[in-house]
């Protein structure tokens, strides 16, 4: 379980890296079925040389009528290192799925999830969620036991991230890639669109690497030497 | 360590090394397209192999209605003809001057009957239309309405051979890619000689280019001149760009 912890890691920052690198190459975010550079954006974000860039022809309407979809040609040499960007962000994703697996399986049949990761009945009231809640604010971290037990809210977060944000960010990559969503068409529907779900698959990523973020202050906070040793090894 | 754990670590991680083995196994013993032996293309093949082996090969890419149709950014080779541009090419130059009359598409290789097909040949074949989604391997996509005839069909009409496992295109742009009989034969797959209603315009890949609607948009390759089918994977290099693109 530990060393699928680190392999998840790595895996999870290359992805992370190679995903800002593919974002680059078109840094405009839709809603819908469809979205391009001749249509209007959710948002844009300005992290590359094509933010915003401009370069297209004048636009030609594919039909007579007023208010047709245009074509146009591109004047500008985009920035894109999609060549090895994508292959090295699916290559990354086979390693975090199949490790994935063997987390969820060992988790599962340890008894680690049980035991360590759901919350016990009596956790769950709503004055020892606030109370959890209010020791956060005040940064009362408490020292490092070496692993389990957890807190009520590390254990909410890490449960979102392994049955919800993790998943999330799996389907919705499966979304976008033609081959799947031609066999299980149900998953445009389900994130309304591909551009839906690739929009939702940044989120999705920005969560994740927030989580990361906090999760790194909190091991720090909590003894850094002492926990990444218990992370890596074990008691 | 409990005794009563039933996977222990240890045991965990060889099941999870010996599994991963076994997917990536198939892939090393069975000739594969490129690998280069680069490990970027080795999560390549990882991905064709597993696409090929959990989804059935023919299923339809969702079509959609004729409100539907979208701008179409029109990307890398736009315009053959231009000779201010490295991918200029002065044959489709004279056959553009020529309203592409004097355009003819060589089907060769493993088939029984090699021959050039005009774009009335080509149009004399039962024509498909679809509403489909390109999607661009830079993030965007885009819905078009095609019109052409089924790869299939002219594939079966030049008599393929029993042997031949890919269909390799080659373009006037210089573009070359190969696709598997799986995604030769799949129904949506086509030579497109139509968009939105009309003929296929220029930077769009006129007077036909590929469609393959289960793949990501640069397999689609415009401005099409050669067809050839072999038995063996034809390499011709690592252009850094992967061969399938399923995903």
């Amino acid at each position: 379980m530990k060393s699928a912890h680190w392999i998840i890691t790595l895996s999870f920052m290359v992805l992370s890296f190679t995903g800002y690198v593919i974002l680059m190459s078109h840094p405009r975010l839709y809603w819908g079925q469809v979205g391009n550079d001749l249509t209007p954006a959710l948002f844009e974000l300005p992290i590359s040389r094509n933010y915003q860039h401009g370069g297209w022809e004048k636009t030609i309407p594919f039909f007579d009528a007023t208010g047709s979809p245009v074509t146009a040609s591109r004047t500008y040499d985009i920035f894109n290192q999609n060549d090895w960007g994508r292959s090295l962000h699916f290559l990354s994703a086979w390693f975090l799925v199949l490790t994935g697996v063997v987390y969820l399986l060992s988790g599962i049949f340890t008894g680690h999830f049980r035991n360590n990761l759901w919350p016990r009945a009596r956790e769950l009231s709503r004055q020892e969620f606030w109370r959890d809640v209010i020791k956060h604010l005040r940064m009362q971290i408490p020292s490092a036991t070496g692993g389990p037990q957890y807190g009520l809210l590390q254990k909410f977060t890490y449960l979102a991230v392994i049955l919800v944000l993790m998943p999330l960010m799996i389907l919705t990559g499966f979304t976008m890639s033609p081959a799947i969503t031609a066999t299980y068409p149900f998953l445009l529907k389900m994130f309304a669109g591909a551009q839906s779900a690739r929009t939702i698959h940044f989120f999705a990523s920005i969560a994740l690497v927030l989580f990361l973020l906090v999760h790194v202050v909190m091991v720090i906070r909590s003894g850094f030497k002492k926990q990444i040793t218990a992370m890596t090894f074990g008691k | 360590m409990k005794k009563n754990q039933l996977i222990s670590r240890r045991t965990a991680i060889i099941t999870g090394l010996t599994s991963l083995g076994g997917l990536v196994l198939p892939g090393c013993s069975k000739k594969l397209p490129p690998t280069y032996g680069n490990i970027l293309r080795m999560g390549d093949a990882l991905t064709y192999v597993a696409q090929r082996t959990l989804l059935p090969g023919q299923s339809l890419a969702m079509e959609y209605q004729h409100s539907d149709i979208s701008s179409f950014p029109a990307t890398g080779t736009t315009n053959p003809a231009d000779n201010t541009k490295p991918y200029f090419s002065k044959a489709y130059g004279n056959l553009h001057t020529g309203d592409f009359s004097n355009w003819h598409l060589s089907v060769e290789g493993r088939v029984a009957k090699p021959g050039l097909y005009s774009l009335a040949d080509l149009q004399r074949f039962p024509s498909r239309t679809q509403i489909t989604r390109h999607t661009c391997e830079e993030g965007w996509s885009a819905i078009g309405e095609w019109t052409g005839v089924p790869l299939a069909l002219v594939l079966n009409s030049a008599g393929i051979l029993p042997s031949a496992r890919y269909v390799n295109f080659y373009a006037y742009d210089g573009a070359m890619t190969s696709i598997d009989m799986l995604d030769a034969f799949h129904p949506q797959t086509m030579l497109a000689y139509g968009m939105n209603g009309r003929s296929l315009p220029v930077p769009h890949g006129a007077p036909v280019r590929l469609r393959v609607e289960t793949q990501i948009g640069y397999k689609s390759v415009k401005y099409l001149q050669r067809i050839v089918v072999t038995d063996e994977f034809v390499d011709t290099g690592d252009t850094g760009w992967a061969w399938y693109t399923g995903i």
